[in-house]
Formats: C-alpha cells, sequence, structure tokens
C-alpha cells in the first residue's frame, strides 16, 4: 500500500500529538486543539470555496489548525480560534502573484504572540523526560520530510543551529547544553520538520533553500543574544517572507522575459 | 487587519484591574487595608539561606523559599498569634504573641522556638500548629530543607523538642496535620521537595535539578506519619499507597468524597498536581486525572479551600506562573461538578471567574475580606526581585524545555547574575460578587507592597470580627495589612474543639445557611503556600442581622446543628459527646 504523500505529514504530527497526550497528558482538554483544527479547517473551505469555486483538500489546513492547538499555550480559548483563523487567512489575503508567502502558523503564531504576550505563550517544555520518545519523533520526522524531499531543509537549519549555538555561548558564556537546549523540545520539532519545510513558502532552488534557513537560524542567533523568546518564529517570520518575495519576483521577471 | 485588531483587545481585556486611586480611603469595595507591622511591633525581615557554592550561579532560585507564616492562640488567651519562619543559617525564627492592645510582643526565644536554622539541621522552610497529644494547646510541627521536629507547647509557657518516630531529613516545602484514621489523634503528612539524599549544604553531585521542567518525578518522598498517641510517629506512607516523588510546594486536606475521611491535595512544581483520595482510612488513591485535577502539568504553588459560589461546594485554588510574553499556565480554580457521589469530577474555571492570571503566584487564600458574605482571595506574588532592568526570564525559557540530561544538572543552568525572574510583582485582592465573578481592587484598597511574596494567612487579630493580613515576603519585610470593613456589615466566627475528635477539630466543616445562601468552610492545619490561617471560621454575612443555622460535621462524623447563632460574636463550640 502507498500512501499518498499529502498524508503523510498529518499522519506524523498526529501520531505525535497522540502518543504525547496518552504518554504525558500534554493537552489539558482536548477542546482547544479541536477548537483549532475546526477553526483552521473550516476558514479553508469557505475562502478555498469564496477565492477558487472548489473545495480546497483539507490536509494542509489540518496541519496547520493542530499545529497551532499545540504550539499556542493560553488558558483562554479564544488565541486558540485566531491563531487559526489568522494563519489561514494570511494564505489568501498575503499573496504576491498568486503565491502566499508566509508558512501559515508561523504567521498566526507570530502575530498572536506579538499582539497577546499577556495571555498566549507558546509551547516551551519537553513532553516527558524519555530520550526514546524523543528519538522515535526524530526518526520519523526526518523519514518523512526525507520522503517528501525536504530533508535537506530540515538537515541545514539543524546544523547551523548547532555551529550557531556554539557562538552564543562563546559571546554570552552561558554553557553549551543550555544555548542547544531549545533544540531537544517538541516546539522545535514541529518548527523544523513543518515551517521552515512547507513546500508552499520556500523558495524553489534547492541550494537556495538551503541558504535561506541557514540565513534564518542566523537571524535567530540574532535575536537569541537579544534575549527574544520566541527567536524562531519571528526569524522564519522575516527572512522567510523576504526571500518569497524574491522568489517570486525574480520567478515573475524571467517568466516575462522574451525568448 | 481587523482580525489583528481584535486579538490586541482581547489581549488587553485580560490584564485590566482596577487602578489605585491615591488618596481615596473610602469603602467603595468594602474593605480598606492598611500596612501597620511596625505601629503593632512586628519588625521581622526574612533572610535567605547560602546553600553550596556549586550552586552560587543561581542561587536566588534554589533558596527562594522558607518564608512562611503560621497563625494560632498558642497560649489561648483568646487573641491569635502568629510563627515565622527565618531561613539564613543561624538566623531566629520569630513567634509573636498578640497583647490584645493591637500590638505583639516577640517571645519565640524565651519559650524555645526562635534558634532552629542551623545547615547542619536544617533551615526552615514552614510551620504548622495542631495539637496532636490533645492537651488543649496547639503544638509546632517545623519543617525544614533539614530535619523536620515537633514541639511539644507546655501550656503557652514554653516549648520542648518531642515527638519520635520523624524522618532524619526530609528537604520539605509542606506538611499538615490530618487525622486520616478518624482516631481522633492527629497524624502528619511531610512533602518533600528535593529528594532526601540532597545535602544542600553539602552536594556530591550538580544533577538535583528536576528531570523537566512540566514532567519530573525525581523529587523528594512524602511521608504519612501515624500518630500512635504516645508521643511516637509511626511512617505507613508505603502502607497507604503514596509512593509520590514529585516536587511539592503545598499541601492540603480534603475530602472531596464527603466520606469523613481526609485525602490530600497536592500542589506539585515542574508536574501535575496529585488528589489523593483517603478510603475509609485504610489507603489513599490518586484520583487526580481522572478527577481532573491533574492532567495538565504546571508550576504548583498553593492549595486553598473556598466557597465561591455559596452553594456549599469547596473549590481547590492553586496558583501556578503567568508571565507576560514568556509563559502563561495560568492558575486553577478547581470547582467540584454538582451531583453525583464519590469523587467528583472537577472543572477549571479561573478563566471564566477571572482568578486565572496572578503573576509568578505563590500563596494566596480566601476569606471574606470585606464581611459581604462571599469569599474573596488574597493572593501574593513575585519570584525573585533583583535587578529592576533586568530579567533571567530569556535563560530561564532556554533551560526549561531542555531534556532531562540538560535540565536536571544545575551546573547547566545559566548564571542568575543580578537579574530578576517576575520580580516586583503587583498583589492580587479578587473580591467575589457572591455569583463568582472577581475583581481585583488590590490597588485601590491598599495592598500595593511589591515584595516578593511566598505566605500569606488571614486572622481577626483585633476580635474586631475583621479578617487582618499576614504577609511573609522571601528575602523581604513580613506586613500585616490591617483591614477596616464597612461598619454596617454583620459576622459571624466559629473557634471550634474537638472531644472524640482531634482537639484543634481540624477536619470539621461548617455550613452557615443564612438568607438563602450557603457557605461551607472546613478547618485546616496547612493551607496556601507554608501557610495556615487561623483556625477560627470566619463568615461575613453582609446586611444580615440572622442566621437560620450553623451545621458542624465533625472529624469523628458527629453532626451537630446550632440554629439561629448570634451575629457578630465568636461561638467557641465543643463537640457534643
Amino acid at each position: 500500500m502507498r500512501i499518498d504523500n499529502r498524508f503523510l505529514p498529518p499522519i506524523l504530527i498526529t501520531s505525535i500529538l497522540v502518543a504525547a497526550n496518552l504518554s504525558f497528558g500534554i493537552l489539558e482538554g482536548w477542546e482547544r486543539t479541536a477548537l483549532s483544527i475546526v477553526v483552521a479547517i473550516g476558514t479553508e473551505m469557505v475562502l478555498g470555496r469564496i477565492t477558487y469555486g472548489k473545495w480546497p483538500h483539507p490536509a494542509s489546513a489540518y496541519i496547520s489548525g493542530i499545529s497551532a492547538g499545540i504550539l499556542i499555550r493560553s488558558p483562554f480559548l479564544w488565541p486558540y480560534f485566531f491563531t487559526s483563523f489568522i494563519s489561514i487567512l494570511s494564505k489568501y489575503v498575503l499573496r504576491l502573484k498568486g503565491r502566499h508567502i508566509w508558512n501559515p502558523t508561523n504567521f498566526g503564531v507570530s502575530a498572536v504572540v506579538l499582539l497577546a504576550p499577556a495571555t498566549v505563550t507558546v509551547l516551551s517544555i519537553q513532553w516527558g523526560n524519555a530520550v526514546a520518545p524523543m528519538a522515535v519523533i526524530w526518526l520519523l520526522g526526518a523519514v518523512i520530510v526525507w520522503r517528501v524531499g525536504r530533508a535537506h531543509i530540515s538537515a541545514t537549519y539543524v546544523a547551523a543551529f548547532l555551529v550557531f549555538s556554539f557562538v552564543r555561548s562563546a559571546l554570552t558564556g552561558v554553557p553549551w547544553l543550555a544555548t542547544v537546549a531549545p533544540i531537544t523540545g517538541p516546539m522545535y520539532q514541529l518548527f523544523i520538520f513543518f515551517m521552515v519545510t512547507d513546500p508552499k513558502t520556500t523558495v524553489r532552488s534547492k541550494k537556495w533553500q538551503c541558504i535561506v534557513v541557514v540565513i534564518v537560524a542566523f537571524v535567530e542567533m540574532l535575536m537569541r543574544l537579544a534575549e527574544i523568546v520566541y527567536a524562531p518564529f519571528y526569524a522564519l517570520f522575516i527572512v522567510g517572507a523576504i526571500a518569497m518575495v524574491i522568489d517570486i519576483t525574480r520567478e515573475s521577471r524571467s517568466s516575462h522575459r522574451p525568448a | 487587519m481587523a482580525s489583528l485588531a481584535a486579538v490586541r483587545a482581547l489581549n488587553q481585556n485580560a490584564v485590566a484591574s482596577l487602578p489605585a486611586d491615591e488618596g481615596v480611603t473610602d469603602l467603595r469595595f468594602g474593605l480598606q487595608l492598611a500596612e501597620s507591622a511596625k505601629k503593632r511591633g512586628v519588625d521581622f525581615v526574612h533572610e535567605a539561606p547560602t546553600f553550596d557554592p556549586k550552586l552560587e550561579h543561581i542561587m536566588p532560585q534554589v533558596a527562594s523559599t522558607g518564608a512562611a507564616v503560621a497563625v494560632t492562640d498558642f497560649d489561648r488567651d483568646g487573641w491569635q498569634d502568629f510563627y515565622v519562619t527565618n531561613s539564613r543559617e543561624g538566623s531566629l525564627n520569630r513567634l509573636y504573641r498578640n497583647k490584645g492592645d493591637g500590638t505583639f510582643e516577640e517571645v519565640a526565644q524565651s519559650v524555645g522556638l526562635a534558634d532552629v536554622n542551623r545547615s547542619d539541621t536544617g533551615v526552615s522552610m514552614g510551620a504548622v500548629w495542631g495539637d496532636y497529644d490533645n492537651d488543649g494547646y496547639d503544638d509546632l510541627l517545623l519543617y525544614r530543607y533539614g530535619q523536620p521536629q515537633l514541639f511539644h507547647n507546655e501550656a503557652g509557657k514554653r516549648f520542648v523538642a518531642a515527638g519520635t518516630g520523624l524522618p532524619r531529613r526530609v528537604n520539605a516545602n509542606a506538611a499538615t496535620w490530618l487525622d486520616y484514621d478518624r482516631d481522633g489523634r492527629l497524624d502528619l503528612f511531610l512533602a518533600g521537595y528535593w529528594p532526601d539524599d540532597v545535602d544542600l549544604w553539602k552536594l556530591t553531585t550538580t544533577r538535583i535539578m528536576p528531570e523537566s521542567f512540566e514532567y519530573a518525578n525525581n523529587g523528594g518522598r512524602k511521608y504519612l506519619l501515624r500518630n500512635r498517641g504516645d508521643g511516637a510517629f509511626e511512617d505507613v506512607t508505603a502502607a497507604m499507597g503514596i509512593t509520590s516523588r514529585r516536587w511539592t510546594l503545598a499541601v492540603t486536606a480534603v475530602d472531596v468524597q464527603g466520606s469523613g475521611y481526609p485525602g490530600l491535595f497536592l500542589a506539585n512544581d515542574y508536574g501535575v498536581s496529585e488528589l489523593f483520595v483517603n478510603r475509609d482510612g485504610t489507603h489513599f488513591e490518586d484520583v487526580a486525572a481522572e478527577a481532573g485535577v491533574g492532567r495538565a502539568p504546571k508550576s504548583g504553588m498553593n492549595a486553598s479551600l473556598g466557597d465561591v459560589f455559596n452553594d456549599g461546594r469547596l473549590s481547590i485554588y492553586k496558583t501556578n506562573i503567568s508571565e507576560p510574553g514568556q509563559l502563561v499556565q495560568g492558575n486553577d480554580l478547581w470547582v467540584p461538578k454538582a451531583g453525583g457521589t464519590g469523587v467528583p469530577a472537577f472543572e477549571n474555571l479561573a478563566t471564566t471567574l477571572g482568578v486565572d492570571l496572578g503573576g509568578w503566584s505563590w500563596g494566596a487564600q480566601f476569606g471574606d475580606l470585606n464581611n459581604d458574605g462571599a469569599q474573596d482571595i488574597y493572593l501574593v506574588n513575585g519570584y525573585i526581585s533583583a535587578g529592576e532592568r533586568s530579567s533571567y526570564w530569556y535563560d530561564f525559557s532556554v533551560i526549561a524545555v531542555g531534556h532531562s540530561s540538560i535540565i536536571g544538572d544545575a551546573a547547566n543552568w545559566p548564571a542568575m547574575k543580578g537579574r530578576s525572574l517576575s520580580g516586583y510583582q503587583r498583589k492580587r485582592v479578587w473580591i467575589n460578587d457572591g455569583f463568582g465573578n472577581f475583581t481585583d481592587v488590590a490597588q485601590a484598597v491598599g495592598a500595593t507592597d511589591t515584595n516578593d511574596g511566598r505566605a500569606v494567612a488571614l486572622a481577626d487579630l483585633r476580635n474586631t470580627g475583621v479578617l487582618d493580613v499576614i504577609v511573609a515576603n522571601q528575602r523581604g519585610p513580613l506586613l500585616i495589612y490591617e483591614n477596616r470593613v464597612a461598619p454596617s456589615r454583620h459576622w459571624v466566627q466559629f473557634e471550634l474543639e474537638g472531644t472524640k475528635s482531634n482537639r484543634s477539630a481540624i477536619g470539621a466543616r461548617v455550613e452557615l445557611h443564612w438568607n438563602g445562601r450557603v457557605q461551607a468552610q472546613q478547618v485546616t492545619a496547612a493551607t496556601g503556600f507554608s501557610a495556615q490561617n487561623s483556625r477560627t471560621l470566619h463568615y461575613g454575612l453582609g446586611e444580615a442581622r440572622t442566621v437560620d443555622r450553623a451545621v458542624i460535621r465533625w472529624p469523628s462524623g458527629v453532626e451537630q446543628t446550632i440554629a439561629n447563632p448570634s451575629v457578630d460574636i465568636r461561638h467557641h463550640v465543643k463537640e457534643p459527646d
């Protein structure tokens, strides 16, 4: 049996969530995650139908919704609604020459933590403390990004993060293990496997995909030196969008160039 | 754009509170607080311990507790006294005797309760009063990062070391008295925070930290010590099924199933809460997950009980961390769902009722602060107030997410370097409108300090029918907020004395019926964080001048009804034979 590649990321992320919740009870209640998923898919359906006149495939919206449900932490319900809603909305509103320029979840999460810092934060803890589940997630994630042809992006980002964490440690005097600690958490697993690899919001060239994530990691390092907690989201928000604008503009010029 | 604007607006709504109104001393909210510790002869500043040099870089964090307060009338003169703990090696604890004229005298040294902080035996983290031998005088259990110690009260004149069978070392931040087997004698529960084999002054390793920020199970063990009645205590922890190794910061005894047998609620740091129900005194069972209170791991720091809806249901208030832009766990107000029998399901209504965001919250107590007939909440907060313009939050968030091999080793924790971590926070005085809607009026009523609050205790210190507030601050001054309440409001108090039950009546429950309302309160030992309220139960009545009845359920199972108790007085009630 061969599984449609479009279903692999949703299957992985759902498996991670279910396993983590059954093992560690990471969710205070399913309603928050369910709300995020329902809002994301619902918004996608409505906007897709209005914009293109047909029902879009729900896999992408499902990933956005479940990612928002996992990443957002708040005692309130409304941030889960808004993050999903804004994430999907950004795909349809913030477009350049027919392509959206932000990864939807990255846009939604960045917006909501920037605008509502008193009530919303991002997942910032480990799920449990055993090595095995973490290793399984990394392995599964690696296999899936490899199957969908995006492993080089994830690998380049991880390598760049590790290198820059040495630099941060040298500059600040903070133990290296502390500077590298964030990447051992589930937030980064989502970031590495689902955000930086998003096919719709990465540049076309394989070489430039790698260069862009190195720049993302570099900007993240600068932000971390400035003690900005949500550095990876903001770095991708800024660098990813600039890269996309350049890529789309270049592509547009080349397509209009006379033969 | 409209969506983004809505997010901003909702965020603002969540943090709004009533501002201070300079110069206003009216009773808009039915109370006014005035800090008066020094005026009353109380001049105490808590000092923190200094542990092994290997922890020097994070000393403010590992030495962040120890400011505690426990209220009782130790000499039975009819006035509430209180004991406060200090934590620096060689520092002295204080026992403030209420002289009845509005002032206190410090008597700890003369009665033998002062010099108890030594690195070899440990430094104080808290204390809890209870009459373990039923002689009519409350004895004192002192818990430390080190050896717990029981002091017998010799007729209110002096205290002598007593009790055998206590563990040699428990690095405890919480302890309580309860009569778990209902034999009429108070038993002890001690909750370890650091593991017992950690000597904080002589570390053999730096791998002493929690193995996870929210899933840690490598903290201190717990002790349930049965009072044998001959001055000896017997360790029955394992036999009673309590095996927790979580990092407990607060405990309170509560009977959530209405069986008459008290269980235990544990607010745990770095993990989920635990709710041990007591199966008829034969064993304890953790039902936290199925009851709903133990599913989402947070940083629990407080356990207190209150009837927020005036319907006879006791809710559990547990505090956690909320720091804008960093970590918003939100406090939990666990309200039991109505109906059914046995262990109830709880739902967290903290957000709905507006008592979720309290900063880096520590101790909190329920009490009718304005005598309007509804229980309010007084909450203290603030973790480490150091450099006013520098924050450790970024480094804290980085290490918190680390894998156990990283977070578990103190050597990996970034140095604090004099930075604050959720310091200088504004306290909360949440006034309950009687329907469970809470409004923060702290700044408006005078609770304006920004110390690093730890313990808070409520007591009628002047015998005026009003709850005053005592606040113990870490590395800060002890505060007494004298409370002034609108004079038109009535009240009634009940001071219980057990006969078949333990003489302190710990575990007794009183339901007061008046004006169509019913409010339940329970006599507790430990409540809040490292605190003990006055055991006298205080009920505000609003404008009502009459009470229908008070129904007392004693720990022995005896039920007693007092019809039409007089108002504006304290009733001393002895358990009927």
